[in-house]
């Protein structure tokens, strides 16, 4: 007998939530700082902001925490605590050329302004599995850490300053496409409208912003291979952080901090236009929180997609790629069916039968009257 | 550190904000107003998992008040994990007193079954909808059921039904049957099984239904016409359970679940668990009670 | 069939589509006089332009031409599958034909095509929808003009089918299993299935066998004699307009060069390229 026929759902559900919690802390191991998350797991952290739309290394880490390293888990944690904040403004608009640049590079010339810096990444690492992480120290921790510094030559830092943007060469030049007359440029916030389609472009970049990092990638990747292809190119890739202002109650612009963004500007072709109009380069647009550089190649690579509808593969259909990458809803509509459904199952079982019955019947008098026809 | 009472969560009366609060009860005006259409909210996120009920939950806590009497099911039963879940997150956030007693409840939240005994004026019933769109079987894209609804062009729809009985030899639709509002919208019930349907018609209560992941809220208002589609000569049909009957109490007349025992033999129980409660204990209820359960012949007596 | 001039069932009055960014010149500078649809000045594109006819019950009207000569522009615009441009229609059965159609809400344009035209594509795909059956393509059809009575549905449907001879073990079966010519016997059924006053045919028979044309033709004029119904046959083919249509209009280049009854065009052309189609007639 199952759990529902007697009156012990919540105690079942109280034992099972109590498991699940022994499940994280057994084997009698020392607590995991938070410190520690927030230190030695920044892409976790920052893969679990991205998706759950709010930018708060602390929380984020607390969420991986308690979500026992569920990823999914964690950005839900996120987005459900972000409902209870209170909005208090909405920000000046953020200038990427602002960014104080922790990584710059581009696929589309051999050298830009600036140079191509290549910051931290593991691209070009070979990816063996490194044992000795087994047994790192505090120790070797220090002393790394002492002899990185000491390569640092102050006198080299020169002082900071902001690049231009590899996307003004090409707009300088004239070879972008000019801003379509038609396109819908109302800025929506789609944390408080439930979206319509066609979507304003403002809106599919919010979703595209918090959607699920797998899920992007699967339809960029598809749009790649062919599938609606738009043929990108890198135009410039950029990881850094960047202020963050507001106006206050007065009017004045405030500054309240920064944060970390990575940011991908795509090249890619056009819709043919009218006979006559060159074939002018688009630029698809990526922008997430902290360090996600697979989350914003995609999504400017599908930025530019959906703009090319008559392409007809699912990376070019909004609807398709907006719904299906919202990764909180997809999670929880997936994993409903792991709720009690016999009630609509006993509907349908109930027509099933009938059928079948009806059909058997059938059959019968089929086979009857043929063998009335034999006699 | 987003505020300075570090690591304390202190939570708003019902947990949404109330300007949000008022958005929903809005958007549930408009509802009202509209039999049968679904009007697009906000939706914001809940503790509460996508897909398990917080469309539900946004209407409940929206309209919730601190005098109120709150019952939940799912697939009839108040014992059910998910049901349990959610009550204790709502009493949590309200304080509210909770009952399993379906007549002494002011405000019922459900998941696909509406309850045996009749629901009066005084009372609402909140569903919990997986998919708004009835029409989504026949059309994947949304931007194309939206025009649909608004030229109410529901062709599409009325020839999968025959096409259906043309295969079959009946309307398939198993739970969730699509009816007409208020002779305008076609709207899907939630997945309630064909036996609930016809008790939305010219009902005393009214009805709001929630799609929290899809962002749509709809309702029908008390003594509106609902009628689920047939044709003149192809007529809805509710489930048969002539051969059937509760284990428990040997009661016919009501919705029943199936069950298989560790030796592979089959019962059945009455679905809703208060009901069932009652009928044990000769407690006296006032069920509904509709045309299709009166036609059903098996039902002449009340127990088996 | 009557000739009284106020008897007409369908009126067109300067129906006129053009793509693009077009100019005051644009129409003057078009046409078969420039061998061109082709605005020099604008690169705007006249698909057809100040067409004008009237229509009677009962009567079969053609509209001839090559492609590009805006035939079948004009037919789809009356059907509501293309925005006109400029230009007016009215159709005795809706409102008396006081009301100009081609300015009605989407839902009244679907009144009157439910209830009032039928259609039949050139390919059956797209008057037909390939995921119902054949038998549920003409009852949506049915439903859609009121018919609510699933016995009475696939009474019609069977008849229907019957009188274009397909065979009614089919049509239960989805249309992507025929042939081409019985998935336009299929679309001729549904099109007349609730007996509308006006029929369009856009080159039905273009890309069929030509035994099959021959029979889908024969089909289309028995259909007319036993039904009555005012029909607007487009082809690019002079033999088919010989055979099926009362009277004729020539387009070429978007306008029409020339009209008249059918027979007098053909043993007498008077535009020169009318003259030329009718001597290619094999």
């Amino acid at each position: 007998m199952g759990y529902v026929a007697v009156k012990g759902g919540t105690e079942a559900i109280h034992n099972a939530s109590e498991l699940a919690e022994f499940y994280r802390i057994k084997g009698d191991t020392t607590p995991i700082d938070i410190k520690q998350i927030r230190a030695q797991m920044r892409l976790a952290i920052d893969k679990v902001m991205g998706e759950g739309g709010i930018y708060a290394p602390e929380y984020a880490a607390i969420a991986l925490k308690q979500a026992e390293g569920d990823v999914f888990e964690a950005a839900f944690i996120l987005r459900a605590f972000r409902t209870t904040l209170q909005r208090n403004f909405y920000s000046e608009m953020i200038n990427t050329r602002e960014m104080f640049v922790k990584r710059k590079i581009s696929s589309s010339f051999r050298e830009i302004p600036g140079g191509q810096i290549l910051g931290p990444t593991r691209d070009y690492t070979q990816r063996t599995l490194d044992t000795a992480k087994a047994t790192e120290t505090v120790n070797h921790i220090k002393e790394f850490l002492a002899e990185f510094d000491a390569k640092i030559d102050p006198e080299k830092l020169e002082s900071i300053s902001s690049f231009g943007k590899v996307i003004d060469i090409l707009k300088n030049e004239g070879l972008l496409k000019p801003v379509d007359n038609n396109e819908d440029r109302r800025i929506t916030d789609i944390t408080r409208e439930a979206i319509k389609f066609p979507a304003p472009r403002s809106a599919r970049l919010q979703m595209m912003a918090r959607a699920e990092t797998g899920g992007l990638m699967a339809l960029g990747y598809s749009s790649q291979r062919g599938f609606g292809s738009v043929h990108p190119t890198v135009g410039e890739l950029r990881y850094g952080s960047i202020p963050v202002r507001v106006k206050d109650a007065s009017g004045r612009t405030r500054y309240i901090g920064k944060i970390e963004v990575t940011e991908c500007e795509m090249i890619t072709g056009s819709k043919p236009g009218k006979k006559n109009t060159p074939p002018y380069f688009s630029i698809g647009y990526g922008l997430c929180f902290g360090h996600n550089e697979t989350k914003v190649i995609c999504m400017s690579t599908l930025d530019s997609a959906m703009r090319r509808p008559e392409l007809g593969a699912p990376a070019n259909d909004q609807e398709f790629v907006l719904y299906h990458t919202e990764g909180v809803e997809a999670m929880g509509f997936t994993n409903h069916l792991k709720l009690p459904h016999y009630v609509t199952f006993q509907s349908l079982l109930s027509n099933t039968r009938a059928a079948v019955e009806r059909n058997k019947k059938a059959n019968l008098e089929a086979e009857s009257w043929a063998q009335l026809r034999l006699v | 550190m987003i505020e300075n009472k570090k690591y304390i969560n202190k939570y708003n009366f019902a947990f949404i904000d109330e300007s949000t609060k008022k958005e929903i009860r809005r958007k549930l005006l408009k509802a009202v107003a509209l039999p049968g259409h679904q009007v697009p909210y906000s939706s914001p996120e809940m503790p509460i998992s996508r897909g398990w009920g917080t469309g539900g939950l946004h209407i409940t806590l929206a309209i919730i008040g601190k005098e109120d009497i709150f019952k939940i099911i799912d697939q009839g039963s108040d014992a059910s994990v998910n049901a349990c879940n959610l009550r204790e997150f709502i009493q949590l956030m309200t304080g509210v007193e909770t009952t399993f007693d379906t007549a002494e409840a002011t405000l019922v939240q459900t998941r696909h079954r509406i309850t045996e005994e009749e629901l009066t004026e005084k009372q609402i019933i909140v569903f919990q909808v997986p998919l708004p769109e009835p029409l989504r079987m026949v059309e994947r894209y949304e931007n194309k059921t939206l025009q649909m609804h608004a030229e109410a062009d529901y062709s599409k729809m009325w020839v999968s039904l025959y096409e259906s009985y043309v295969r079959y030899g009946a309307i398939m639709q198993g739970s969730g049957y699509p009816v007409m509002v208020n002779g305008r919208y076609i709207m899907s019930p939630s997945p309630i099984p064909r036996w609930d349907t016809p008790n939305l018609h010219q009902a005393k209560t009214l009805f709001l239904f929630g799609a929290g992941r899809e962002k749509r809220l709809y309702a029908v208002p008390p003594y509106t016409d609902v009628e689920p589609l047939e044709f003149e000569d192809v007529n809805f049909e509710i489930e048969d359970f002539a051969d059937a009957a509760c284990y428990k109490t040997g009661f016919k007349k009501a919705f029943l679940d199936e069950l298989y025992a560790d030796d592979g033999s089959r019962k059945y129980v009455i679905s809703d668990s208060n009901f069932l409660d009652k009928i044990s204990e000769n407690q006296e209820t006032n069920q509904y009670n509709n045309q299709y359960i009166d036609q059903l012949e098996a039902y002449d007596l009340e127990r088996g | 069939m009557t000739w009284n001039e106020d008897n007409w069932l369908l009126r067109v009055r300067n129906l006129t589509k053009i793509y693009g960014d077009p100019n005051d010149n644009t129409l003057a500078l078009t046409g078969p006089a420039f061998n061109s649809n082709i605005c020099p000045e604008t690169d705007s594109i006249v698909a057809c332009a100040d067409i004008s006819f009237d229509l009677y019950p009962g009567e079969v009207l053609g509209i001839v031409g090559e492609s590009g000569s805006g035939k079948s522009t004009v037919v789809k615009m009356l059907y509501f599958d293309l925005e006109k441009t400029g230009g007016a229609a009215w159709l005795t059965p809706y409102q008396d034909g006081g009301v100009n159609i081609l300015e009605e809400s989407n839902q009244r344009k679907r009144y009157i095509r439910n209830n009032l035209m039928g259609m039949v594509y050139q390919n059956p795909r797209d008057g037909l929808n390939f995921g119902f059956s054949s038998g549920g393509n003409i009852a949506e059809k049915l439903i859609m003009s009121g018919n609510m009575h699933v016995g009475k549905i696939r009474e019609r449907s069977s008849d229907l089918l019957n009188k274009t001879e397909v065979p009614i073990q089919r049509m239960d079966d989805r249309p992507g299993t025929f042939s081409g010519g019985m998935q336009q016997r299929v679309q001729i059924s549904k099109a007349i299935a609730n007996n509308p006053p006006l029929l369009f045919l856009d080159e039905v028979t273009t890309g069929l066998d030509v035994s099959v044309q021959a029979k889908v033709l024969d089909l289309i004029r028995e259909l007319q004699n036993d039904l009555g119904i005012a029909m607007i046959v487009v082809s690019h083919d002079l033999s088919v307009i010989r055979m099926l249509t009362n009277r004729t209009l020539v387009m070429k280049n978007g306008r029409v060069v020339e009209s008249g009854l059918t027979d007098q065009i053909l043993q007498d052309p008077q535009h020169e390229y009318s003259q030329l189609l009718v001597s290619s007639l094999l």
